[in-house]
């Protein structure tokens, strides 16, 4: 084997959840009813052009999320011995933006190195200068050029991408036939073929303190932040929906206790009792280093343990929500007449009450997903975060914070990290949304009315 | 009234013993005190005395619930969760690893923690329902469009991003205020006055909105026909009618953070340097001063209870038909 599959923690757990969503997908499409919102979400422009962003965001995640180590050689047992540098397939396919680091710093489309350095000039002398980047730029012979190259790149990459989404569009259009979706679907290709284009030759961001490509960690932050949006739900729901229902349902000392619990977790402040959490975990792991075969691991698990403290600390919410509903649910007449038929509470709760909660729970996950993207941007800065090993928006902007008294300012990291999170963000809140008015029953009427 | 909120605050102790226990199994029993030792003494080459001389420092060199070796009432008294967890009921925080008095700390920050939260809080609330108000009065237009679609924009920026760009263009580009500092004079003005307007503009985006959605709910309903039908203007309407009716709802979210102001903000206090409860956090959190920030824990939970108190009680003051019994 050249290679070794990895699947480190957090991997397996986007798989679980993918195992998750592709069941219910399979669950709904057979029927109608639960189809309904889903139609009324695929006629709303502004869901679909942000599905579509996400869905880019989706699969970069994706591709990063399959790990392997890369085998170095046979010892003289004939065992092959792996690397233990953990890599992507993401990492592959961008190859070289990952290996091409410079010494330091150097601003977007720059040719030179931020700080200045001694070099012999041809005449023999030592002069302190900013030195030609190793990469950056390097094909170019004539420094004047460069604009006119990075101009033509532009154009070139656009062109083939203009193409290219023309034709996935074209293919599209019997499918999807409203117009600002293939719009965006074609500039957005547009774009990616530039950047592809002009990446094979600059740092289109720049490089940060170490010289990697600012491009490749804003690239490689995007799994973290959609492992923590959407791994945290897979602690979340299960907690709320079990316990907001029980306590719903069965009230009487069930509720007291749920209520007393979820009260007591709800009354600490969540950053705080975040960062206790944090703060207990990183001991643990600190002094278990013999748990971890490689760094990737430990920063991983690192990561799967903040989605766990978040997800253990942010349920409540959910929770008191889902009670609410279900007090009000189990006085309907169709659940009595259900108990009055005898129907045992678990098909009651399954059969009756479940079905009817999950626009709820739907709702609440993807208006949650944001939220956390941003959290996790937080912690990192106060310190309780994700590894720093890891990179993450979090670390990024950390990095770079510091950074903004330099003259000149080195402020290509933070708008990397700004641009990709906004979009991130502002992409799920406007999906959010549009979820939240197809699903919510209320919602609507109220709409009709006013 | 008074039999009322004497119910309530005896209902708050099962929820502080809550937290208590809470806390003391999360720094006590998730990780042993020699866990903790040997993390902060460092992993590698740390003898047994030392990690027992950094126990004994701190007090945790004591059993956890039961100490058996000692009489009749230090049995329960002479042990870890007695001197470390349960006389935080009586807000004694013990001593952080510098030595200091946590309670005399917590007192002598509160101040500058305040000077930011209080007037962010105060401004806030007044921008934010006069935004959303106006969008309500423009609401089905362009302008309301627009509001919406700028609330949506604002609150996909990380609040790290407010501080970073506010710092940038007042202090660094303009040289208006200073970049950080705090002083408690009454120069602090122009310490406390970019933080406080960092504040209010993170809060625009998702505030104005669900102010918004409050007032949309209340314009649908019969006694604003009324209203209007009386030939009220519809400023009269919104600003008399709606703004009062929608204050339960309003209530509900704003008067809980009321106490919790004291604690501050962790981002704002720590990019300005302000000398806070916010601040103190955020250095115990990364000196790992585990003491402290079990004390901010077990504040925070108080002062979270007291707003909800709050709260029951801004609903008699707002709403006649609310009685407290």
């Amino acid at each position: 084997m050249i290679f070794m599959p990895v699947i480190l923690w957090s991997d397996a757990l986007v798989f679980l959840l993918i195992g998750a969503v592709i069941s219910a997908v399979l669950h709904v499409r057979k029927r109608e009813h639960l189809m309904l919102p889903w139609r009324r979400l695929a006629h709303s422009s502004v869901a679909m052009v942000s599905t579509l962003v996400l869905s880019l965001f989706l699969v970069i995640g994706l591709l990063d999320t399959l790990h392997y180590r890369v085998a170095l050689s046979q010892n003289s047992s004939g065992e092959t011995v792996y690397s233990s540098e953990v890599l992507s397939v993401f990492d592959k396919l961008v190859t070289p933006l990952r290996t091409r680091t410079e010494k330091t710093y150097s601003a977007p489309f720059a040719l030179h190195l931020y700080a200045k350095e001694s070099m012999t000039d041809a005449q023999g002398n030592v002069v302190r200068d900013y030195p030609r980047l190793q990469y950056g730029g390097a094909h170019l012979a004539d420094e004047s050029q460069s604009s006119l190259d990075v101009m033509k790149r532009i154009a070139n990459g656009g062109v083939v991408g203009f193409l290219l989404g023309c034709l996935l569009a074209w293919l599209l259009s019997r499918r999807v036939t409203r117009a600002p979706v293939l719009v965006s679907l074609v500039m957005l290709v547009t774009l990616v073929g530039a950047s592809v284009e002009l990446a094979t030759a600059y740092h289109v961001l720049g490089t940060d303190k170490v010289g990697q490509d600012v491009l490749y960690l804003s690239l490689k932050s995007i799994r973290t932040g959609l492992i923590i949006g959407t791994l945290t739900t897979l602690v979340t729901l299960p907690l709320a929906l079990f316990l907001g229902v029980a306590a719903g349902y069965f009230r009487g000392w069930v509720d007291d206790v749920i209520q007393y619990v979820y009260t007591v977790l709800s009354s600490i402040p969540s950053v705080l009792l975040i960062a206790a959490a944090v703060l207990m975990m990183q001991v643990t792991i600190d002094t278990h280093p013999d748990w971890f075969e490689t760094s990737a691991a430990r920063a991983d698990l690192r990561l799967v343990a903040l989605c766990l403290i978040l997800g253990l600390t942010s349920w409540t919410g959910l929770c008191r929500l889902l009670r609410g509903e279900t007090l009000k649910l189990r006085e309907m007449e169709y659940i009595q007449a259900a108990q009055a038929f005898g129907v045992s509470s678990m098909r009651i709760l399954s059969r009756h009450i479940m079905p009817n909660v999950m626009h709820i729970i739907l709702i609440a996950l993807v208006m949650d997903f944001s939220a956390l993207v941003l959290a996790e941007a937080v912690l990192s800065y106060v310190g309780v975060g994700v590894d720093p090993s890891m990179i993450s928006f979090g670390t990024m902007i950390n990095g770079a914070r510091l950074e903004m008294g330099r003259e000149p300012m080195v402020w290509w990291s933070l708008a990397a990290a700004f641009v990709f999170m906004l979009v991130l963000v502002l992409a799920a809140n406007l999906f959010a949304d549009a979820v939240r008015d197809a699903f919510d029953p209320r919602l609507n009427r109220t709409e009709s009315k006013a | 009234m008074i039999a009322y909120l004497i119910r309530r605050i005896l209902y708050a102790i099962p929820i502080l013993i809550g937290v208590n226990l809470l806390t003391f199994a999360l720094f006590f029993v998730v990780n042993t005190p020699d866990d903790m030792a040997r993390m902060q003494l460092g992993i590698k080459r740390v003898t047994p005395d030392a990690i027992d001389k950094w126990k004994q420092q701190r007090g945790y060199d004591k059993p956890l619930f039961i100490n058996t070796s000692s009489s009749s009432a230090g049995t329960f008294t002479d042990t870890i969760f007695w001197n470390k967890s349960a006389s935080m009921f009586v807000f004694d925080f013990g001593y952080s690893d510098d030595g200091r008095s946590i309670s005399h700390e917590i007192a002598k920050r509160m101040g500058p923690s305040l000077a930011i939260a209080l007037p962010t809080f105060i401004i806030g609330l007044v921008v934010y329902v006069s935004f959303a108000l106006l969008m309500t009065l423009f609401r089905g237009t362009v302008l309301d469009w627009a509001g919406v679609a700028l609330c949506v924009l604002l609150m996909s920026i990380s609040g790290l991003f407010y501080i970073i760009g506010g710092q940038f263009l007042v202090s660094k580009l303009w040289h208006l205020v200073p970049i950080s500092g705090y002083s408690g004079g009454a120069d602090s003005f122009k310490f406390v006055v970019l933080p406080i307007l960092i504040g209010v503009v993170g809060g625009i985006g998702s505030s104005s909105r669900w102010y918004r959605t409050i007032f949309l709910d209340e314009i649908g309903k019969d006694y604003v026909r009324t209203a209007r039908a009386k030939g009220l203007s519809e400023l009269r309407v919104l600003f008399t009618h709606v703004l009062k009716n929608a204050m339960i709802p309003i209530l509900t979210g704003v008067v809980v953070v009321i106490p919790l102001l004291f604690m501050g903000s962790l981002l704002t206090e720590s990019f300005f340097g302000i000398p806070g409860l916010g601040s103190y956090t955020i250095d115990a959190i990364n000196a790992q001063d585990f003491s402290v920030v079990r004390a901010m824990v077990f504040l925070g939970s108080v002062l979270y209870i007291a707003g909800l108190i709050l709260t029951d009680i801004s609903y008699t003051v707002v709403d006649p038909r609310v009685r407290l019994s």
